[in-house]
Order: C-alpha cells, then sequence, then structure tokens
C-alpha cells in the first residue's frame, strides 16, 4: 500500500505547527506515525498537508512537579513512560501494553491519547471498504455496526485514555488563542468521529497528572494476543486508602467499549468504606460491568467481551490489594 | 519545509537522496537502495519483519516516512555482518534453523542485534519481551529463542 501524496511540513515551535494548521485546513498532525499512517494507506483518511511535530523542542520528557504531580511531554516516548517510575503505576504499565516494542520506540504520548476510534469497518482497505460500502465515518451516510443508529460507534483503543480519567489528569492545549488545560475526561467525547473535545486547531502539548500520594493505582488489558493488538477491554482503576485500612475515594473506568472512556460512578462509590475485600470487590465489579453494552465492531465477540468486563474489573481490584 | 533531499547514512555509508514525503523509509531502503533484505509483511506495524534500526532502536520501516529519518543512522539485516564474516546472531539462526520461512528472520535479526548490543546477556524472559514485536508466521519461536541466546554466549 502507497501513501495517498501531500505536503510535508516541519515547524519549530508549537506556535509555528498551530499556525501551519491554521491555514492549512484539513492538515493532520505527525509525531511517531504509528497510528497515522495505517489510517492514510487505508485511506480512512487523505490529508492534503502533514505537520510534523518531532523536531519540536521541549515537548518530551517526564517531570515531576513542585507539587508532587507530574507533567509527560507530549512527544515522550511510550517506551519512556512505560520505563518510568516516576508515573503512577497505572499509566506505566499500560504504556508498556502498547504495541509493539518498535512501535514504543516511536509512538507517543500525545498520540495515543488522540488516537483515532477503530471499528471493523473503518480499519479496512479502501477497496474493502467501496465493496461493502462507505460507513458514516468516511465519506458513508450509514453506520454498519448499528445501521439504525445515527451517531458513529467506533471505539476508543486507547490504552492511556482511561488511565488519565481515572488519575483525574489534565492535557495542557496550545491553539490560536494561547494555552489551555483540559481535564482528561473533556478531552473525550461520546462520538466516534468527532471523538475529541479540543478543537481541531489545537495541539496536546502535554498530559500532568495531580499528585496522589495514597492512591494505588492500575491496569487490565483485553486482547486477543498479549502484544501488539489494540485493547476490545481496558480497565483504569485508582483508589485512595485511608490509614484505617479504607478506601476513601475511588476510580473506575473501562475503556475500548465505546467511543469514550467509561466512569462507572456508581460502583467507585460502592468501593467507597470498604475494605477492598472480596465482597466488595465483586460488588464493585458487578456494578461496573452492567452497563457495558460493546457494539459488535472489534475483535473478539461483543458478548465475550462483556462477559469478561466483570472479570477483568476484578483482577484489576485485587491486584490493588 | 522539506525540500525532497534526504541525507542519512545507511550500514555505514552516507547517502543523499531525493525522496517524495510520502516515501516511506521501507520503500526508500527496498526501491531506492535495492536493500531487500528488509521485508515488506502486513505493510501496517502489525508483523515486525520491515523492521530496521534507526539510531540503534528498532523502528517499523513500513511506517516511518523516510523524511523523518534524515540524518539518522540506519542499520539494516545487509549490516549486520563485518564484511564477509556473519554477525554471531546470523551464524546461530544458520547453525540452529531458526530460519523456516525465513520471511521474518531479517526482522528477527535485527531486532535482536539490537537487544544484543543493549542487554548481551539476556535471559528468555528478556529475549521474548525484546522479540515481542516480531512475528512469525510458521511459528518457529523455540528456534528463535534458542539462537538468540546462542549468539548471546558468542557475542559475550
Amino acid at each position: 500500500m502507497r501513501l495517498p501524496a501531500f505536503g510535508y511540513l516541519e515547524p519549530s515551535t508549537v506556535e509555528d505547527a498551530v499556525e501551519l494548521l491554521a491555514i492549512n485546513p484539513g492538515a493532520e498532525i505527525i509525531a511517531g506515525g504509528t497510528d497515522l499512517i495505517p489510517n492514510m494507506k487505508r485511506r480512512q483518511i487523505s490529508p492534503s498537508t502533514v505537520i510534523a511535530l518531532g523536531t519540536i523542542d521541549g515537548m518530551s520528557g517526564i517531570q515531576v512537579d513542585d507539587d508532587g504531580g507530574v507533567t509527560i511531554g507530549a512527544l515522550t516516548l511510550l517506551h519512556d513512560l512505560a520505563a518510568s517510575s516516576e508515573v503512577p503505576a497505572a499509566l506505566a504499565s499500560a504504556a508498556a501494553e502498547i504495541g509493539s516494542p518498535q512501535i514504543r520506540n516511536v509512538a507517543t504520548v500525545g498520540g495515543n491519547l488522540c488516537l483515532d476510534t477503530r471499528c471493523g469497518f473503518i480499519n479496512q482497505t479502501e477497496s474493502w471498504r467501496l465493496a461493502s460500502g462507505l460507513c458514516l465515518k468516511a465519506d458513508g451516510d450509514v453506520c454498519w455496526v448499528a445501521p439504525k443508529g445515527e451517531e458513529c460507534v467506533a471505539v476508543s483503543s486507547s490504552d492511556l485514555a482511561p488511565v488519565t480519567v481515572a488519575l483525574d489528569a489534565e492535557v495542557g492545549l496550545v491553539g490560536p488563542d494561547g494555552s489551555r488545560t483540559l481535564a482528561a475526561s473533556d478531552l473525550y467525547r461520546s462520538d466516534g468521529i468527532d471523538h475529541l473535545g479540543k478543537s481541531a486547531d489545537e495541539i496536546v502539548t502535554a498530559l500532568t497528572v495531580p499528585p496522589r500520594p495514597r492512591w494505588r493505582t492500575g491496569y487490565r488489558k483485553l486482547r486477543r494476543r498479549g502484544t501488539i493488538d489494540f485493547p476490545i477491554l481496558g480497565v483504569a482503576v485508582a483508589v485512595e486508602v485511608a490509614d484505617d485500612g479504607r478506601v476513601k475515594d475511588a476510580r473506575i473506568v473501562l475503556g475500548a467499549i465505546a467511543p469514550a472512556p467509561m466512569r462507572m460512578r456508581q460502583a467507585e462509590e460502592a468501593l467507597v468504606g470498604s475494605r477492598l475485600d472480596a465482597e466488595a470487590i465483586e460488588r464493585a465489579a458487578e456494578l461496573a460491568a452492567k452497563p457495558v453494552r460493546p457494539y459488535d465492531n472489534v475483535d473478539l465477540g461483543s458478548r465475550y467481551r462483556k462477559w469478561m468486563a466483570p472479570v477483568f474489573i476484578t483482577r484489576a481490584l485485587q491486584d490493588l490489594r | 519545509m522539506t525540500d525532497g533531499i534526504l541525507t542519512l547514512t545507511v550500514n555505514g555509508e552516507a547517502r543523499r537522496l531525493v525522496a517524495e514525503g510520502q516515501r516511506t523509509l521501507l520503500e526508500l531502503l527496498r526501491d531506492d537502495l535495492g536493500l531487500t533484505g528488509t521485508k515488506h509483511g502486513c505493510d501496517l506495524g502489525e508483523c515486525g519483519t520491515c523492521t530496521v534500526l534507526v539510531d540503534g532502536k528498532p523502528v517499523l520501516s513500513c511506517l516511518t516516512l523516510a523524511t523523518q529519518t534524515r540524518g539518522s543512522e540506519v542499520t539494516t539485516v545487509e549490516g549486520l555482518a563485518d564484511g564477509l564474516v556473519p554477525h554471531p546472531l546470523q551464524k546461530a539462526f544458520a547453525e540452529l534453523g531458526a530460519a523456516q520461512c525465513g520471511y521474518c528472520t531479517p526482522g528477527m535479526l535485527v531486532t535482536a542485534a539490537a537487544l544484543l548490543e543493549r542487554n548481551p546477556q539476556p535471559d528468555t524472559d528478556e529475549i521474548r519481551q525484546a522479540l515481542a514485536g516480531n512475528l512469525c508466521r510458521c511459528t518457529g519461536y523455540i528456534k528463535i529463542l534458542d539462537a538468540v541466546k546462542l549468539a548471546a554466549g558468542a557475542v559475550r
């Protein structure tokens, strides 16, 4: 598969990148390229311009902030995030499970946060899609997964997304009007096409994780093979444990079951006050898995993925004991 | 803005090429430089047979734009041998029959070479982790792991 032709621009500052984005409507950003290049080869997108961030200084690295939180540059490699002992455990372990070693050597934190949503009807070659009929996400007017639906149900397949929501993290953005921060939970929208809550002319520059001294965090991932595959269920958990050993606050966030990560508040509340014992974990897992309604649009069957939800939530919570 | 002229080092040799923006590193190596040792597999970053080393790190040449490697040192399987003397990994793969159809072998070799460079005596788990992104469709993994272990002894 050859890539379509495009103009390639290499700004040296984020501000220049934002300006180039503004004057080249429909341009795409490239960092590691491990999401963009396959999508372009399959002609899911054919941007006339690609703007590379790799030549911008100061956008990579992991830094412990004065308040004990951590700021991770958007161009930080997943390999480096996976190897970091300074970030919460869930973040490092989720990064270690993304793609293959080769992919983690070039793929970036910002790229995974902004990873395009995935679906069995879109991640196909152009000839396959033309033969089966184009879909909502690219040039068509019907969703082949839910034909009666009017919204694209392509799946949020980022491993970092549910973790950042569980950590109450924020992303730094730079756009034409300057810089701002956005809660990770607001970075994701329940729309398989327009899945990011930032505007198209804004660039993610950093991920900031607030200090979490008494929190234990973890991540569990379901996929067909233990390497390479995207998640088809991701479970990010975080609990704050008080001195008496009881849960003071909790986050349970599920990834890869819908166009956006889903926070399971009812299950979180059920954990508060418990000692993370088997009974409390079972109850929370049941509550968190109940609303899970995966569509049959990524690997393995939707019934199997729903069946696995309480199992993986249980394992993720057990890891925290 | 790129002027389309690309300078990089391939297997120790300085190269100056004209490359369109959409040229992948895999296409540059195979089509422009005739280095067909690097194999064209899935083309989507899933199989690892197109792995080459860029500045010593294994990356997928099918997902790398050639222009992104400007100024880098690229090593392909052709660059592993020392003149006419094969790399210890190449000897070990041949000795143990670690290549079946052979299509994944170039990617396996360069990925394993990068591992031995940073960790000369890896244990089985470390070898498995390092080769996790290289699929062998013949599923001949045992011999491959054995060959890397054998080569690690030789490299030592």
